[in-house]
């Protein structure tokens, strides 16, 4: 069975580290999670699908389309910037009711979580940056072609190029997730997580943090 | 940025001596073996120093038999027993990194 987990919406803030206990120094990205508006609770499809639609940092209302304010002013919540769903299991799903506020406490040292973002946009990148081609030696009378990806395919059969040879285009600003990423610290007053390791996206940019879906939490694990 | 600061002030060492590129220090550092516990120091010039806050790091050179050796100190590191300044000498570059192409006494 495929397991939904809890997530937090939040934006990171930029990158740091500290020092364990043991003298060990961490690298940390440190993300404010929270506070999440729970906006609405979503379920459907005869009870398999259930869901949280989290708001995360209050806006203006001026500045969000005229259905937007109006989902937001039936919900009874500010206009936020950052409105995600999260999937969940039942179970979980009845722990849940619409304006509830939930923030970084939820998780725990130790947890593993999977985070996604938009990653920075490298622009219109070759197939060195983009695809970890190797590229042409300098010598042997080389002209004109150190970074290009040589040959993309065979001969008048197949006659046609196969899908997913790598090429040059667009890198970055995508949707891009990193998995099993350890929470170092919470600090739930401030809502703010230390998370092992770099996250995708710029410093201020809008994440979503998942309880990570390939390991267990502590609290499991016991 | 702020909160950032706010959580490497925890991590910061009090009593770190003042020291510049160029100055000789002794650092201390714990070397875990096994239980025990001991100090071991690192005598060498400071080439560079890097980084603010709780980042801020330290590249000292040494030359150990005749072989260079060099070793970047985490200067907030609770691993760091102790700092001395061993000797102080006025530099006229922010990073001594010229001295890894001259050996013997061209060091100086």
């Amino acid at each position: 069975m495929k397991k939904y987990k809890m997530g937090l919406l939040g934006k990171k803030l930029g990158m740091t580290q500290i020092f364990t206990d043991d003298g060990k120094a961490v690298q940390v990205t440190v993300v404010q999670a929270g506070p999440c508006t729970i906006v609405q609770l979503k379920s459907g499809n005869a009870g398999a699908y259930h869901a949280l639609q989290l708001g995360f940092e209050a806006g203006k209302a001026k500045s969000l389309t005229k259905p937007l304010q109006g989902h937001f002013a039936k919900a009874g919540t500010p206009p936020f910037k950052f409105l995600r769903e999260v999937r969940v299991s039942g179970d979980e799903f009845k722990n849940y009711a619409a304006g509830q506020v939930i923030g970084a406490a939820i998780f725990e040292e130790g947890d593993f979580v999977d985070v996604s973002g938009i990653s920075k946009g490298k622009g219109y990148a070759g197939v060195i940056k983009r695809h970890h081609f190797h590229g042409f030696g300098a010598s042997h009378g080389t002209h004109e072609y150190f970074r290009h990806g040589g040959s993309i395919g065979q001969h008048s059969f197949p006659g046609r190029v196969f899908k997913g040879v790598g090429m040059a285009g667009q890198l970055g600003n995508a949707r891009a997730t990193v998995q099993n990423l350890e929470i170092v610290k919470v600090i739930g007053d401030k809502n703010l997580l230390l998370i092992g390791g770099a996250v995708p996206g710029a410093n201020g940019s809008y994440l979503v943090i998942k309880k990570a879906i390939k390991k267990r939490t502590r609290a499991e694990r016991k | 940025m702020r909160i950032i600061e706010e959580i490497g002030k925890v991590y910061l060492k009090k009593g770190l001596p003042e020291f510049r590129v160029g100055d000789t220090l002794k650092v201390h550092v714990k070397i875990r073996e096994g239980e025990k516990e001991r100090l071991q120091a690192f005598t060498g010039q400071v080439i560079g120093r890097k980084g603010s806050g709780v980042n801020a790091s330290a590249t000292l050179r040494k030359i150990s038999y005749g072989e260079g050796v060099e070793r970047v100190f985490l200067l907030n590191s609770p691993m760091i027993a102790r700092i001395e300044v061993a000797k102080r000498e006025p530099v006229r570059r922010a990073k001594l990194y010229y001295t890894r192409e001259k050996t013997g006494g061209k060091t100086r």
